[in-house]
């Protein structure tokens, strides 16, 4: 018998009155995934992960944590930890008291690995002072900290980079691939796509609620095609080669170049075919697919996006 | 060794020794005795149209007494709201419910947690009021025999016995504050409403006991029960309404705690 995923969770709903933050989302997270939980502000991102930790109640649907329901009690929790939206201390303690009180709900030796936590996220010498006066950065961290403490086999982290500068942005990355190298499973809620790109093997997208791709970034990346750039010495002619060329998508005029999807032989034969008809080549550019691209695509376009990795680039 | 309901119990205490608004309470239960007797020593006799008010001359036992039946008023349940009120709602304006929630500790387990550190504010906070009272009071008109309400004088020795049984009585209708303390503070998320809620429902009852045609009411409102100990001031000891007290104090906690329980178990943490 295969062992339990991390997380598995089906047609997970939450509604707030007229409003449906999450619209029957279904996903595994299968142990060492790096997952990353993409869509725009108000996709339902927090929303899902406060599911996923027994904060709030699902209208419909369920989570289970390695098989265990959070709505159940705290025991779904072992082995868990993460949070949502920027962590929160209390602000008249230390942010060692505040470890100290984490550990001690806790349990199971996790005040021993304070110092450890503390050194993880580089906050030893200002542990000592009242978390009121830490900065977002520090408290981010500090919150990384706190679930460290419990030694997770899963970590969810809601936008853990928000709000940091460049430097904090980059040493959170680096520890959460770190962490991620370690062998632990990571869920990690985004809208910043570089992000996503650097560190998920797996990535949902997310809008409004709804999951309009699942599945590797390769694929994703792979599914769409590449984009070409054109500039010719008689533009006009190369567009009717471009209409009539066989394996060409999306053929459009932007910025004064002809543009169109195509993988690499069409675009190779399609050189050809110019020549032949007297529109001379200056310029043929493969344009790099960034995620970007797609997650407006998928996020803003009207039909949505398929879930089978086979993506079209949606005109804006 | 794994975390329960006691760790809860411990840290909460530990917080209330870092917060401001634990030392406001019990500055108010030490400061109101010793501005009562300092101010009694400066003009001659109490006030006079209160139980006890002419013997706080001639007996310091008697100033415990007398703030017990102006406390009721409001101090003493303010006291009580003060931490009870805040002790679940400071966490939602902290936003560390979900800090807190995402541990190895049921919900259960941290509101039993919350609920008897408020609890045992309150307790500490009357207890230190008596004891700042009995002594400042004794300092003030001496440790002399305290007549009763049926009149009889009691040795000073046993006087003290029945103060200290009266503020233990005095107990149960401030714990059935604490009640409803909690769970305002469970359901309205904030602090502010919370304590003041509480100090409102208070004070509501005591007004519906002055309301014509409502007398009837009186001996099972919550107000009503804060005087339940001077059944033990009466020779022989009248019990009645101290057994009142119990029962009409426990059905006004218990379902206020029920309830807040029920709903800390099953509310959605959203904010923060
Ligand atoms: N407690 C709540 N009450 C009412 N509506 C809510 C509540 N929480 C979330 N919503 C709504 O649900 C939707 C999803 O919100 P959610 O916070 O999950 O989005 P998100 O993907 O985390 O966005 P962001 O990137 O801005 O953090 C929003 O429309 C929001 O207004
Ligand atoms: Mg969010």
């Amino acid at each position: 018998m295969a062992a339990d995923p991390p997380i598995e969770v089906r047609g997970l709903v939450k509604r707030y009155g007229e409003i449906v933050a999450v619209d029957g989302v279904d996903l595994t997270v299968q142990a060492g995934d790096v997952y990353g939980y993409l869509g725009p502000n108000g996709a339902g991102k927090t929303t899902s992960l406060r599911m996923m930790l027994g904060l709030i109640r699902p209208t419909a649907g369920n989570v289970r944590l390695f098989g265990r329901d959070p709505l159940l009690g705290v025991r779904a929790l072992e082995g868990v930890a993460g949070f949502v939206e920027a962590p929160q201390f209390y602000p008249y303690l230390s942010g060692r008291r505040n470890l100290d009180l984490l550990a001690a709900y806790d349990g199971h030796g996790a005040s021993g690995r304070i110092d450890q936590a503390l050194a993880t996220v580089e906050l030893s010498d200002r542990a000592g002072d009242r978390v009121g006066g830490y900065s977002h950065g520090m408290r981010q961290r500090l919150g990384i900290a706190g679930a460290l403490l419990r030694a997770p086999k899963l970590l969810l982290l809601d936008e853990p980079a928000t709000g940091l500068d460049p430097a904090g942005m980059r040493d959170m990355r680096v520890l959460i691939r770190r962490l991620a190298d370690e062998g632990m499973t990571v869920l990690l809620s985004s809208h910043l796509l570089p992000e996503v790109e650097e560190l998920c093997n797996k990535v949902a997208i997310v809008r409004s609620g709804k999951i309009v791709y699942e599945g590797a970034i390769a694929d994703l990346k792979r599914g769409a095609g590449a984009t070409y750039r054109l500039a010719t010495t008689d533009d006009e002619r190369a567009l009717a080669v471009c209409r009539a060329q066989r394996g060409l998508a999306d053929i459009r005029i932007d910025h004064g170049y002809i543009c169109f999807a195509a993988d690499g032989t069409t675009a190779a034969e399609l050189s050809q075919a110019l020549v032949e008809a007297g529109a001379l080549i200056t310029m043929l550019a493969p344009e790099t697919v960034t995620l970007e691209n797609l997650f407006f695509s998928l996020t803003e376009g009207d039909t949505g996006g398929r879930s089978d990795g086979a993506l079209e680039t949606v005109p804006r | 060794m794994s975390p329960g309901t006691l760790t809860v119990y411990r840290w909460e205490l530990r917080k209330l020794r870092y917060q401001k608004r634990t030392y406001l309470g019990l500055g108010l239960a030490v400061a109101v005795p010793i501005i009562f007797v300092t101010a009694i020593s400066f003009r001659h006799g109490g006030p006079h149209d209160v139980a006890f008010g002419d013997y706080i001359d001639r007996s310091g036992l008697a100033v415990p007494l007398v703030i017990l039946l102006f406390g009721a008023i409001w101090m003493f349940p303010l006291i009580a709201a003060l931490v009870a009120g805040d002790i679940v709602a400071s966490e939602d304006h902290n936003g560390t419910l979900k800090t807190i929630l995402t541990r190895s500790l049921d919900r259960g387990q941290v509101f039993g947690g919350k609920a008897l550190a408020a609890a045992t504010y309150a307790v500490i906070a009357i207890l230190l009021d008596g004891a700042v009272a009995i002594v400042a009071g004794c300092l003030k008109s001496g440790f002399n025999p305290l007549q009763s309400l049926s009149g009889t004088l009691v040795s000073a020795p046993k006087g003290l016995e029945l103060v200290i049984v009266s503020l233990l009585v005095y107990l149960i209708p401030i714990l059935a504050i604490v009640c409803i303390g909690l769970l305002l503070s469970t359901v309205t998320h904030n602090s502010a409403a919370a304590v003041v809620g509480t100090l409102m429902f208070s004070l509501l009852l005591q007004l519906i006991a002055i309301l014509p045609g409502l007398g009837g009411l009186q001996p099972y409102l919550l107000s009503t029960q804060f005087n339940a100990w001077q059944g033990f001031l009466r020779t022989p000891t009248d019990w009645e309404p101290i057994i009142r007290a119990a029962w009409v104090c426990a059905l006004y906690g218990l379902p206020a705690l029920g309830a807040a329980y029920l709903v800390f178990l099953r509310r959605d943490v959203a904010g923060g």
